[in-house]
């Protein structure tokens, strides 16, 4: 029988992982990223990774840290504006970047894990980001050619997770994981509470156990916050976020 | 004398109709939610996926999984609903969303836009800004009329890379009011800030736009 449960993180991407691959890593900035594996990571020293993530954490956490190893070659990003040492890296030309509109990204991703080679899109067209691209009017409009994304290993983080790889994830949390999950050749996830079969609702499982190679349960998770935004406890609840 | 950050939240605001879904960029657009007026049922969306964001938690609340697309904590309605980022941007490129209000660095009369890049200096991304602009319904930029040395922001062209071209619908700067036609091009003036004569705002306006007070 198939066992997907790995004991740690180290031991989840035993294997997996060759200089010069590309990464798939869910989150968006520090919410909902798989701390513990991007840790392993840093230690295994994989280098000349080519990294798809919507952001590249923060200086000393998250995929900041293997920024800081220089195991990074290329990021593909939609936002990278929370890290200076990515700026100092960018203008000196130790990495490289591909900017992707944060919607493209995640549909890149999507189609990518569902064997979808391409599509078109309204986003970007007249700007830089449809330079060089095939665009094609469809009903009086235009849309560009975007192609779709594949890694040879996602790295997610979701809330809760079976055996089989079932996942369920919490709040904003959720965020680019569900689509990176599909579309890396291999997937490894970490959870903060790995469950028996039958614990979780199969109506609600988010991510389907078929996407997923590798599970553990994370040692240690940090959970940092990059904006802690609240307002005073004698004040009316706001309609809005302010 | 001219409107206030706070003035030009509340000139958005005049924008929301009940029963919109509306997605809110960072910094004057963020303002525009302490102005839904009383009875008015708006739902805000944030990009990094949830509809129905809640205002900020109480100290010693904030859940490291629940943040808005500014990355600020955020709490959670009865109505919100959370979904990925591909569903999120589903949404938005599929014109569900009836209204987003969002910052600018250039807008020109043809409602071409500009906010995310200045050659030459670093470039943090363009997030989901390309996005929201190509697949929302009715889109309204507020920024400040003129650059801080003074030089014209509303503009024939824009010389800065676009975010949009020909997306914007009305534009709201601390000294007028601008409904721009999309589809034809053309810029109407439809309002003047406090204290703002016609005489100011056109000399501080390199587009040009007709008059509709």
């Amino acid at each position: 029988m198939v066992q997907k449960v790995y004991s740690d993180a180290d031991a989840a991407l035993a294997g997996l992982l060759f200089d010069g691959m590309t990464v798939m890593a869910g989150g968006f900035g520090l919410c909902g990223i798989p701390e513990n594996l991007i840790a392993a990571m840093r230690l295994a020293g994989v280098r000349d990774l080519t990294v798809i993530s919507n952001n590249c954490g923060i200086d000393g956490f998250g995929l900041g840290i293997l920024l800081e190893s220089g195991q990074i070659k290329k990021m593909i990003s939609s936002y990278v504006g929370e890290n200076k040492l990515f700026e100092k890296l960018y203008l000196s030309g130790e990495l490289a970047l591909e900017f992707n509109p944060q919607g493209t990204l995640a549909e890149r991703i999507r189609a990518g894990g569902a064997g979808i080679p391409a599509f078109f899109t309204k986003t970007g067209v007249g700007t830089l980001v449809s330079e060089g691209k095939e665009i094609r009017n469809f009903d009086g409009y235009d849309y560009v050619m975007e192609r779709g994304l594949v890694g040879d290993l996602s790295i997610i983080k979701a809330w809760k997770g079976d055996t089989e790889g079932n996942l369920v994830y919490r709040r904003t949390a959720r965020n680019f994981n569900p689509m990176m999950a599909t579309a890396g050749k291999a997937c490894v996830v970490e959870v903060e509470h790995l469950v028996e079969p039958g614990q979780l609702d199969p109506d609600h499982i988010h991510t389907p156990g078929i996407y997923v190679d590798r599970i553990i349960a994370g040692a240690r998770f940090e959970k940092r916050i990059e904006r802690v935004t609240t307002r005073p406890r004698d004040t009316a609840p706001g309609k809005g976020a302010v | 004398m001219a409107w206030t950050r706070e003035d030009m939240a509340a000139r958005a605001a005049l924008e929301l109709q009940d029963g919109f879904y509306v997605n809110l960029g960072i910094g004057i657009p963020t303002l525009v939610a302490n102005y839904i007026p009383d009875g008015m049922s708006v739902t805000l969306q944030s990009e990094n996926g949830m509809l129905g964001m809640g205002p900020f938690p109480f100290e010693g609340e904030a859940d490291a999984d629940l943040i808005n697309a500014g990355k600020q904590t955020i709490t959670e309605l009865a109505q919100s609903s959370y979904f990925s980022s591909s569903d999120s941007f589903a949404m938005i490129r599929g014109g569900h969303i009836n209204l987003s209000i969002l910052g600018g660095m250039q807008v020109a009369e043809n409602g071409d836009l500009a906010n995310w890049m200045v050659p030459g200096k670093m470039v943090k991304g363009m997030g989901g800004a390309m996005d929201l602009v190509a697949g929302v319904r009715r889109v309204v930029v507020v920024m400040d009329h003129c650059e801080k040395t003074g030089a014209p922001k509303v503009l024939k062209h824009c010389n800065l890379p676009l975010t949009g071209a020909g997306v914007v619908d009305l534009l709201i700067t601390d000294l007028g009011v601008f409904e721009i036609d999309r589809k034809v091009g053309g810029m109407r003036l439809t309002a003047l800030a406090t204290g703002v004569s016609l005489d100011e705002i056109a000399a501080k306006t390199e587009a040009s736009f007709k008059v509709a007070l």
